[in-house]
């Protein structure tokens, strides 16, 4: 009975949303309150109806009935619970049930918070957000209907597919899209924004929560997948820019430009019309990434389902959707007002700067992602495009990035000079100059890529240091310390910690990639082997029994000088889907880690003995500790009282010392 | 879902890693080689994995033919050459520069230089609007007219 309760009230949020679409809009055109209120009142509903009828799947999972088609292909009685319930968005149906869901929350949240907004902008965001909440639903409901029963009903289900069958799946799709869905809403300020012909202060206030939570989440997802692929594929591979990945990448990217250049049109009025395009390039990323995933156009089998007719559906929608967005950004914004003036050196700049590094980053990988298609499509030669590539273009566009990044937050707005800019950066130089000359001497001159990772690593995190120093005014003995840190806002350690994060990020992402090494080896029990500074000696293999999987458990002990840890490195079987699964022993440590994964029994090795692999990472753990770091960043700033989703919106920016940094 | 559709992938493609230790030539120095090559040539039947990554038995031939290479006194170069020879350049992860393949390279540099052109014209002709300053004898009149 609950799938048909679901189905029926996700046809009614479609009605709903078809009529938050339309009646907000021309009630804000004509200027006409009710109508304007009637959208609030819509949001609320489709939102309600969307969390009912996501509910009711989540019910037939944790059931879990089989006779609805979906919970049997993607279910099992002996599946654990929260995998049962985590399998809800673990497949195509449910996952875009999950999308819409959360657009319709984000969309109920905009009706329902007394945010200080004007009631038209209001009303045309939800008018925009009813938009694509119908379009998706009419998505779901004619090409990918959760609901539909299976007769007569099988007595057990297929798996989930054991390698979801993870925490990682508990956390990373619902971060990824929230991250996906709040561009929505940037995306939908932005349109109202055109058709209103207005996009000022009070404007970037209202959306800039939004780019935040999006950001944060989006930030949290990528890197909780990363990690996720780390322990589980078995060779400790953290990026593969692949299609699919690189679809997060690009949202991310445009997305970190979008946050910046928000404050910049918050705070200084300037910018204008740049932001609002890449409001609409954030979400046209996301889309896309939702179209590469869903459509299987790169015939990529990470895809859960590849139907041409679903494909081919959110191509329309990304082509309908963003080829309006762009018609109206192209006829609106010339015509908007032109943002306020800054100097060729300002915080300002620095900012432009940021930005086209940012676009300029997503646009190499667009062109990595998509020229192979188009060079295939137009009968060209095939070409593969990997890391190689990505490592001549991304990674410059990058390292140029980290170049701006400490200094921009110490230039003045409006207008600075270089002079003062050098004061205030000449202790990050020289700790980026001291880290420089030590790489050197450890790595020898010739690894340069490695010394500049380094180099700019230290320079990013002592800049951000350098803004807490300056903030805090230590060494100036004015008041006491604690109140000057308190008087710091939020946003400002969201800033901080943002690009500290930044600088981790860098310096895990180098030492990983340059100072990683591996061995194979064929062990049995009792025998030893050295890795990274570490005897890794295997003590002994027996099998386990899961709760729904049978497992080899091969146990080590690493010895690294007088200090031992146990691991256990164990190969997983499923029988109910026939599935093998790594879960590798890894010793997480600040300084890195040492991995281990084995091979099936029998497999490549005489009997008795096991294919055993070792890795030493080191510092691969700053690559998720970083993106935490500046996701945390976000958070911080969302505590601030002038981002609150939801908070009055204070008109007057309390004046600024000319050092506060950019909240971002 | 990013990753758990990458995810996927694995399950049909890598149930065990790549390199198995029958494989590995004795010189620590060519087998060093070998990985090294092997991590830039695609596996065919993979996604978007090399064939040091991947298990694929079209992945081990492809290794094992490599390492024949090396043993029999091929450089890297030659190496390289024979499996895409044979291959096509579809398994260079690197892309070959050709002028095909041009815009992909020369593609991230040209919007970096024209994202700075168009900044820096953008923020240069701005400020030729600001208001030239006053002239003296001009500032000597505001004051009379402003202070009589």
């Amino acid at each position: 009975m609950s799938a048909e309760i679901g189905h029926f009230a996700l046809l009614l949020a479609f009605a709903v949303a078809v009529a938050q679409f339309a009646v907000p809009l021309i009630g804000a055109s004509r200027g006409d309150p009710a109508l304007m209120a009637f959208g609030r009142a819509a949001a609320g509903v489709h939102g309600g109806l969307i969390l009912l009828s996501f509910l009711c799947l989540m019910a037939a999972f944790a059931g879990p009935d089989f006779s609805v088609a979906l919970v049997a292909e993607h279910s099992h009685s002996t599946q654990p619970l929260i995998y049962r319930l985590g399998a809800t968005w673990g497949n195509h149906e449910g996952s875009m049930l999950l999308w819409v869901l959360i657009l319709s929350t984000f969309g109920a949240l905009i009706a329902g918070t007394d945010s200080g907004m004007r009631e038209s902008l209001r009303a045309r965001v939800l008018g925009i957000q009813g938009g694509i909440g119908a379009l998706f639903l009419a998505f779901i409901i004619f090409t990918s209907n959760p609901f539909k029963r299976l007769f007569p009903a099988p007595i057990e289900g297929s798996e989930l597919n054991p390698l979801l069958q993870d925490p990682g799946l508990i956390l990373h799709p619902p971060l990824l899209y929230v991250g996906y869905v709040g561009f929505s809403v940037a995306f939908a300020f932005a349109a109202a924004a055109l058709i209103e012909g207005r996009a000022d202060a009070h404007w970037a206030r209202a959306v800039r929560p939004w780019v935040l939570l999006a950001w944060t989440a989006l930030t949290a997802g990528i890197a909780a997948g990363s990690h996720w692929a780390y322990y589980t594929l078995g060779w400790g591979g953290w990026w593969f820019w692949d299609p699919v990945e690189n679809a997060s990448l690009m949202p991310w990217l445009v997305g970190t430009a979008l946050l910046h250049s928000v404050s910049v049109l918050e705070r200084r009025g300037a910018l204008i019309s740049w932001t609002l395009l890449l409001a609409i390039l954030a979400f046209t990323l996301s889309l896309i990434g939702t179209f590469l995933v869903r459509s299987g156009v790169l015939t990529s089998v990470h895809a859960f389902a590849v139907d041409p007719a679903r494909g081919i559906f959110i191509l329309g929608m990304v082509v309908g959707q963003t080829g309006i967005a762009f018609a109206l950004f192209a006829w609106r914004a010339p015509h908007m007002r032109s943002g306020a003036l800054f100097g060729a050196v300002s915080r300002e700049s620095g900012l432009v700067a940021n930005n086209i590094l940012l676009a300029s980053a997503a646009a190499t990988v667009f062109l990595g992602t998509f020229y192979p298609v188009l060079l295939d499509v137009t009968g060209g030669d095939k070409v593969s495009v990997g890391p190689p590539y990505y490592v001549i273009t991304f990674a410059p566009i990058m390292a140029a990035l980290l170049l701006v990044l400490a200094a921009g937050p110490m230039l003045r707005w409006r207008r600075d000079n270089w002079a003062h800019l050098w004061t205030r950066v000449r202790r990050p130089a020289l700790v980026a100059a001291i880290a420089a000359l030590v790489t050197v001497l450890v790595a020898g001159v010739g690894k340069l890529p490695v010394v500049a990772g380094f180099a700019l690593a230290a320079w990013v995190l002592a800049g951000a240091v350098a803004i807490l120093v300056h903030r805090w005014r230590l060494g100036s003995g004015e008041g006491s310390l604690v109140r000057r840190l308190r008087a710091t806002p939020p946003s400002v350690y969201g800033l901080v910690l943002g690009h500290l994060g930044m600088g981790i990020l860098a310096a895990g992402v180098t030492a990983a990639s340059a100072f990683s090494t591996d061995r194979v080896a064929t062990m049995r029990p009792g025998q030893s082997v050295a890795i990274g500074g570490v005897t890794a000696r295997l003590d002994s293999v027996a099998p386990v029994q899961g709760p729904n999987y049978q497992a080899v458990r091969a146990n080590f002990t690493l010895i690294h000088g007088d200090h031992a840890r146990l691991i256990a490195s164990e190969r997983r079987f499923y029988p109910v889907s026939g599935t093998r699964t790594t879960a590798a022993g890894i010793t997480d440590g600040v300084f890195g880690n040492t991995y281990v994964a084995i091979g099936d029994p029998g497999d490549g090795a005489p009997d008795g003995a096991l294919v055993v692999r070792l890795y030493d990472h080191p510092l691969v753990g700053w690559i998720w500790a970083g993106p935490m770091l500046m996701a945390l960043g976000g958070l911080f700033s969302l505590t601030d009282r002038r981002h609150r989703i939801g908070a009055p919106v204070r008109m007057a920016a309390t004046s600024s010392s000319a050092l506060m940094p950019v909240p971002a | 879902m990013v990753r758990t559709a990458l995810l996927l992938l694995l399950v049909v493609t890598a149930p065990a890693a790549a390199v198995l230790p029958a494989e590995q030539l004795a010189d620590p120095v060519k087998e060093a080689r070998a990985r090294a090559i092997s991590r830039d040539l695609r596996c065919v039947q993979c996604q978007n994995q090399s064939i040091d990554d991947s298990d694929a038995p079209i992945a081990h031939d492809l290794r094992v033919i490599l390492r024949e290479r090396i043993s029999a006194g091929a450089t890297d170069a030659e190496a390289q050459d024979y499996i895409v020879r044979r291959y096509g350049s579809y398994v260079l992860l690197k892309p070959p520069l050709e002028a095909a393949t041009l815009p992909l390279w020369l593609g991230p540099a040209a919007i970096v230089g024209l994202g700075a052109v168009a900044a820096f014209v953008t923020i240069a002709r701005r400020r030729e609007t600001t208001p030239t300053p006053l002239t003296p004898a001009e500032t000597a009149r505001v004051d009379t007219l402003l202070d009589p």
